[in-house]
């Protein structure tokens, strides 16, 4: 699976706009994986009570997918997105 | 047992470093041995609200700052070089797993007791109360207070907090014992431990609380910003919601000394600083609390106040502000001194303008314009 990495945690993956991952069973799976690699990344975009930040969007081949415990069909994209926030 | 001494002789300042956290990221200036001319550098952090950045005040070489985005999750960062570089805490303020609560941010850190190197403190929105031993890198929550059963009832719910969140704040340990602690709550009011953080108590009495039903509640208060002197570390100043209250331990009730600032001022504000060394001078920076609560400079002139006999009398320094047309004010944690003989006073706008004062507050001059919104302002 390829993550897509928006602009504002770029810090985190040397400036990386995509990583490779190998495919993950749940979206929560992902953010382990991805947080294993880039320590802080996870707490940026998931709170402490597993929920997924409101500003915060995850799209799985283009679906909107909020829920980190539901099985992923096998996919081959996963676009994290930085929703509108405000000035 | 107070430290209250003859004052010594302070040796001037070779320079004088503030940290200035925004809304939009991290800057500092540097000013010349004379604290005349400034040096800008930043920004760190650029596009994060930055709400408070610290300096160990006990010697040590950690910053800290608290950050997060409109996007992103809250953090810590801390930079052991001065501000040179910065890395992510590795386990940032979080409320427990299961707990329920989520935080929104950190919201104030101080430096634990001299007795403890590597200790900080730090309180969140909503209100919760962290700890570290390691400088910094990783936190962990106060049980004492986070899992308090009476912690729901002093804190009441989000509608009330402030409009940004309701906080913990002005986190004070004493410097005469590491197990003393106060916090403070907007909203819920002071509360002091003497056990390292196991334990609290409320410690309101005679504070006003004039948007409850009943106005001299056990807590539920909105104190703004507390301060503990120092060189007299039984007393507390508080600028509150309703007024500016001081308290002499072991004391259990404020004292009002808001009434006597002028009207055309009022007794109410955000900021509240003590002078590093005499316990009887503090400065105020009042804002408009009246009507809506415009919180602005009244009627657009901005000054500030300093009483330099415990809050009994209160003196207007407005040399070199902006004399009209000025609708700005300052935040709780964006007035500070600095330990000069002659102490300097700085503080930040909501305007994005720092203006310090060489004198004690006497005149004032802008050091730095054109920044964003202003959180907080420290020494370094």
């Amino acid at each position: 699976m390829i993550v897509r990495i928006p602009s504002l945690l770029r810090s985190y993956t040397g400036g990386a706009d995509a990583i490779e991952l190998a495919a993950p069973a749940t979206l929560g799976e992902a953010m382990r994986a991805l947080d294993a690699r880039f320590p802080g990344l996870r707490f940026r975009i998931v709170d402490e009570q597993d929920a997924i930040r409101p500003h915060i969007r995850l799209f799985v081949d283009g679906v909107s997918e909020r829920d980190l415990t539901r099985p992923l069909p096998p996919a081959r994209e996963l676009m994290i997105v930085g929703a509108l926030s405000g000035g | 047992m107070a430290l209250r001494k003859k004052t010594p002789a302070v040796a001037a300042p070779r320079s004088t470093t503030l940290l200035i956290a925004t809304r939009k990221g991290l800057w500092s200036l540097t000013g010349d041995a004379a604290r005349r001319a400034w040096k800008i550098s930043g920004p760190q952090f650029l596009g994060h609200i930055v709400h408070h950045a610290r300096a160990d005040s006990r010697g040590g070489k950690t910053m800290l700052a608290a950050a997060r985005t409109g996007h992103l999750g809250p953090t810590v960062f801390r930079s052991t070089d001065r501000g040179r570089t910065w890395k992510e805490a590795g386990q940032p303020p979080a409320f427990k797993p299961g707990a329920g609560r989520t935080l929104d941010h950190t919201f104030w850190l101080t430096p634990g007791h001299t007795s403890e190197p590597g200790v900080w403190y730090a309180g969140s929105s909503p209100q919760g109360l962290f700890r570290s031993t390691d400088d910094g890198v990783s936190w962990t929550g106060v049980d004492g207070f986070n899992e308090h059963p009476q912690r729901k009832a002093w804190c009441g719910g989000d509608q009330d907090g402030t409009p940004d969140g309701p906080k913990l704040h002005s986190v004070i340990v004493d410097p005469r014992d590491a197990r003393h602690l106060y916090i403070g709550m907007s909203s819920g009011g002071v509360f002091e431990s003497t056990d390292r953080g196991a334990d609290w108590k409320p410690l309101n009495k005679g504070v006003k609380a004039l948007f409850l039903p009943d106005p001299d509640p056990e807590f539920g208060h909105d104190p703004h910003c507390v301060r503990l002197h120092p060189k007299d570390p039984d007393r507390l100043y508080q600028q509150n919601h309703c007024g500016i209250y001081r308290i002499d331990r072991p004391a259990e009730r404020w004292t009002d000394i808001g009434a006597m600032m002028p009207k055309s001022a009022g007794p109410i504000g955000f900021p509240l600083v003590v002078h590093p060394r005499d316990p009887d001078t503090l400065w105020v920076f009042p804002m408009d609390g009246g009507s809506v609560w415009p919180r602005v400079s009244p009627g657009g002139k901005p000054a500030a106040y300093r009483s330099v006999n415990g809050g009994k009398t209160w003196q207007r320094q407005a040399t070199g502000l902006p004399k009209t047309q000025a609708w700005w004010t300052v935040k709780r944690q964006a007035m500070t001194v600095d330990q000069a003989p002659t102490v300097g006073v700085y503080f930040g706008t909501t305007s994005g303008e720092v203006w310090g004062s060489r004198d004690e507050g006497r005149s004032w001059k802008c050091i730095a314009r054109n920044l964003p919104h202003i959180y907080s302002v420290e020494c370094a």
